[in-house]
């Protein structure tokens, strides 16, 4: 057996509740992202990148769309003999079967996958954000600390530092302190979630985390603070690039817009660190002569005969003749028909949009619904959906999964308001 | 179509495509934005159920098996069967560059002898058309076919082109009666497609046979010798085809492409496999203007492009105006160039502010790796 130096447990389960319908029947990291990428893409293309080849993928949310990305990882140039990909989900043991607690537990209950490779460092990620990493960079700076466990950290403004788990940390790095989203925070540094851990050590403290009944299972509230209190050695690794937790609707919208402005900050076209992921057998995308295009994304597949603009089309996406659709994405196969006008919103999978249908016009009243979720201006249509000729969608609203003409009680949905599959909230 | 093995031939130097074929063969050139001619008759036979394929390659074939690789975009790279590259090669028994058709295949009879198909489908490897077998097959049943030969009515082609081709006179049961290879004047304008359906036995003893006499060419010493021996069927195809064997028929393909009714009836319908190539979608900035074209991943549009196709990770400057033109993989338009009726080949640049202009039926052929 060949000896990994480094192996990565991408955590994969969360469901990212704050996403909406986006993640109604998906888990975060299965969201798509820039036109054909799925939010994954990125952990995973940073691993392979950064030569890891070998990682365990931990599921537990509704994984079955992850499962069909990931496959035995061939996009990635992760379908090896030794390593490789493995989905790691929650399984039945001999005497109990339990979910994976925390993110801590989902690691401790795969530590026999771990031990197989034997690897003398272990890389912990988590399959919600949008970066480009070198984690070979990062393993460099955690050997020439001689550190137990590095931290890679990312400056966040002052305001939202309160929003994250920050480190406190002496000028050269070393980290003295760990605060969980502090009230009063010491430092702007705020945790990116990406650990890279000494096994051995890692090893110890899962099963002491474990045994322990008033834990939390959780890496930033309970193993950072216990190695902490023991006096261990933890260094913050600073990273400097783009990175966005895309959690929110609007953080989600937001991302995906940066990259259409003429040097996005983050470049999906450099050769050097590709972006992997299952490609669509889909012949290059068509662009009529009624057609009229202007800072967008389009990717293959896509039919165009109307207006896009500030807008990001995902494979198969078909917009007919006299369409404008305007500041959105539009994913998938959706299709929008004659003279629809579709602005700033979020129209998932196989949706279609009937012709002059008009959406995300009117006042920017929060959703009634979940006003936590649908406050931004932005306008989700679920996967499936299929919105009537000439209905009127204002902002905020949510329409639900596989919503058809017969869920619409009136063609003229307000700002704020949601229309149910069925008709009635579950 | 379980019962069908394919071979393509993927043929010598077709010096009527001038640059684009100097460093491949015709089945490599690149089409439609992301394609090789190659694709669609692999696509084809791999829609109709063959997993059994052989290559035969012969002329300049590096960019075609770096193409192929083992086979893995086609879903080829199987244990039993899957896709096999059978360039020339020296030996006691093989001849080194194969002499013919029919010596290619007689130099690689082994594949044909292990294989347990029942019936061979032998075809060229650089045609454009989207199909499935089955039909053919049928016919080739139905007929008691020895050999069964697709053919096309070439009435949308330029007259010359049927020069170039196999022309095929046939009964009223659509028996072959007479086959003209590469006629002067042609006696009917049914061109032979190059695709042949025949059982796997009898294609060996033909084989053998033939170039037990000296004779090495499929067309001319197996179909027309055999004329009148074999029962030798036609098989009409009725859908859009179009051969890459001229740089007038290469441009004229790329540009119908454009069409949205025949874009769809080759792309649309049936999946197209291709090799990868991981690139992001395309970007439009803020000075596009992008009418009637077909734009590959990883283009960065910043200018205007009307009727042309471009493949991936073509860049086009602001104020360089593309039109009537195919721009190949990693070229780059700079700013205030243009460009009219061209062909770039391969990472091609047009430096600022140069001006290129071919004919409607002359394109201009800039070649690989050129810097204008």
């Amino acid at each position: 057996m060949i000896r990994k130096e480094m192996i990565a447990m991408l955590l994969a389960g969360g469901q990212g509740s704050r996403l909406g319908v986006l993640t109604k029947n998906v888990a975060k990291p299965a969201v798509l992202y820039g036109g054909k990428y799925r939010i994954i893409d990125f952990s995973l293309s940073n691993c392979i990148n950064s030569g890891i080849d070998t990682v365990g993928v931990l599921t537990q949310y509704q994984p079955l769309k992850l499962n069909a990305h990931i496959g035995i990882g061939k996009p990635w140039d992760m379908d090896r003999i030794d390593g490789g990909v493995t989905i790691l989900s929650p399984y039945l043991k001999a005497e109990i079967g339990e979910w994976f607690k925390g993110t801590a537990n989902a690691v401790y209950q795969n530590i026999q996958y771990i031990d197989k490779y034997s690897p003398h460092y272990v890389i912990i990620l988590s399959g919600d954000h949008i970066y480009k990493m070198d984690y070979s960079k990062m393993l460099d700076f955690h050997k020439e600390n001689h550190a137990d466990a590095t931290i890679s950290v990312i400056n966040v403004p002052y305001e939202e530092a309160g929003r994250y788990g920050i480190m406190n940390c002496h000028a050269n790095g070393k980290i003295y302190e760990f605060e969980e989203k502090p009230k009063n925070p010491k430092s702007t540094l705020a945790s990116m979630g990406v650990y890279i851990f000494n096994w051995s050590i890692l090893r110890e403290y899962l099963i002491k985390d474990n045994e322990c009944s008033d834990s939390e299972n959780d890496f930033g509230k309970n193993i950072i603070p216990a190695m902490l209190a023991d006096g261990k050695s933890l260094w913050a690794y600073q990273y400097s690039g783009y990175w966005r937790d895309v959690g929110t609707i609007q953080a989600f919208w937001e991302s995906n817009m940066d990259l259409v402005s003429r040097v996005p900050q983050f470049n999906l076209f450099d050769p050097e660190w590709r972006i992997y992921t299952p490609n669509p057998v889909k012949p290059a995308h068509y662009i009529a002569g009624s057609a009229c295009v202007k800072k967008s994304i389009v990717a293959e597949g896509c039919s165009v005969y109307g207006t896009v603009v500030n807008s990001i089309l995902f494979p198969g996406a078909y917009i007919e003749e006299g369409a404008v659709i305007q500041g959105s994405i539009i994913m998938s196969n959706s299709r929008i028909c004659k003279n629809a006008y579709v602005n700033r919103s979020i129209i998932s999978e196989q949706v279609i949009i009937g012709e002059k249908a008009r959406l995300g016009e009117g006042a920017d009243v929060p959703n009634e619904y979940k006003s936590g979720i649908y406050n931004s201006g932005i306008t989700v249509v679920g996967e499936q959906a299929s919105i009537p000729a000439d209905a009127v969608i204002g902002k905020n609203v949510m329409i639900d999964i596989g919503a058809s003409a017969a869920d619409f009680t009136s063609l003229n949905v307000e700002s704020g308001k949601s229309v149910f599959k069925g008709g009635v909230a579950e | 179509m379980k019962n069908v093995m394919g071979i393509i031939m993927s043929g010598g130097r077709n010096t009527k495509l001038k640059e684009l074929s100097t460093m491949r063969s015709s089945p490599a050139v690149p089409v439609g934005g992301k394609y090789r001619a190659i694709d669609f008759i692999l696509s084809n036979m791999v829609n109709s159920g063959i997993t059994n394929i052989g290559v035969i390659a012969q002329y300049s074939f590096r960019s075609l098996m770096d193409h192929l690789g083992s086979g893995k975009e086609w879903d080829l790279d199987r244990k039993t069967d899957g896709l096999f590259l059978f360039p020339p090669f020296l030996s006691d028994e093989g001849t080194g560059w194969y002499r013919g058709t029919a010596d290619a295949m007689y130099n690689n009879l082994t594949f044909l002898k292990r294989s347990n198909e029942e019936y061979v489908l032998i075809s060229q490897g650089n045609c454009i058309f989207t199909t499935t077998f089955d039909d053919m097959l049928n016919a080739h049943k139905e007929k008691d076919a020895d050999i069964t030969v697709a053919y096309r009515e070439m009435n949308d082609i330029p007259m010359e082109e049927l020069t170039n081709m196999g022309v095929m006179q046939l009964d009223s049961s659509s028996r072959l009666i007479d086959f003209q290879e590469k006629p002067m004047h042609p006696n009917t304008l049914n061109g032979s497609l190059g695709i042949y359906m025949i059982k796997r036995e009898l294609l060996i003893a033909l084989l053998e046979e033939s170039v037990a006499h000296g004779y090495y060419d499929f067309v001319l010493d197996i179909i027309i010798k055999m004329l009148h021996k074999l029962k030798i069927y036609g098989y009409k195809y009725n859908g859009y085809w179009r051969s890459m064997s001229t740089v007038q028929m290469y441009y004229k393909c790329n540009m119908e492409l454009l069409n949205p009714v025949v874009n769809n009836e080759l792309l649309g319908k049936l999946k197209i496999y291709t090799k990868v190539k991981d690139e992001a979608p395309a970007k439009y900035n803020e000075e596009a203007e992008v009418k009637n074209s077909i734009i590959a991943d990883g283009c960065i549009i910043e200018g205007v492009v009307e009727n042309s196709v471009l493949f991936r990770g073509v860049t086009i400057k602001r104020g360089a105006v593309v039109k009537d033109s195919i721009i190949m993989q990693g070229s780059i338009v700079e700013e205030n160039s243009a460009l009219n009726y061209a062909i770039l080949d391969k990472n091609v640049v047009l430096s600022k502010n140069r001006c290129l202009k071919g004919e409607k039926s002359w394109p201009i052929i800039i070649g690989k790796n050129v810097i204008v």
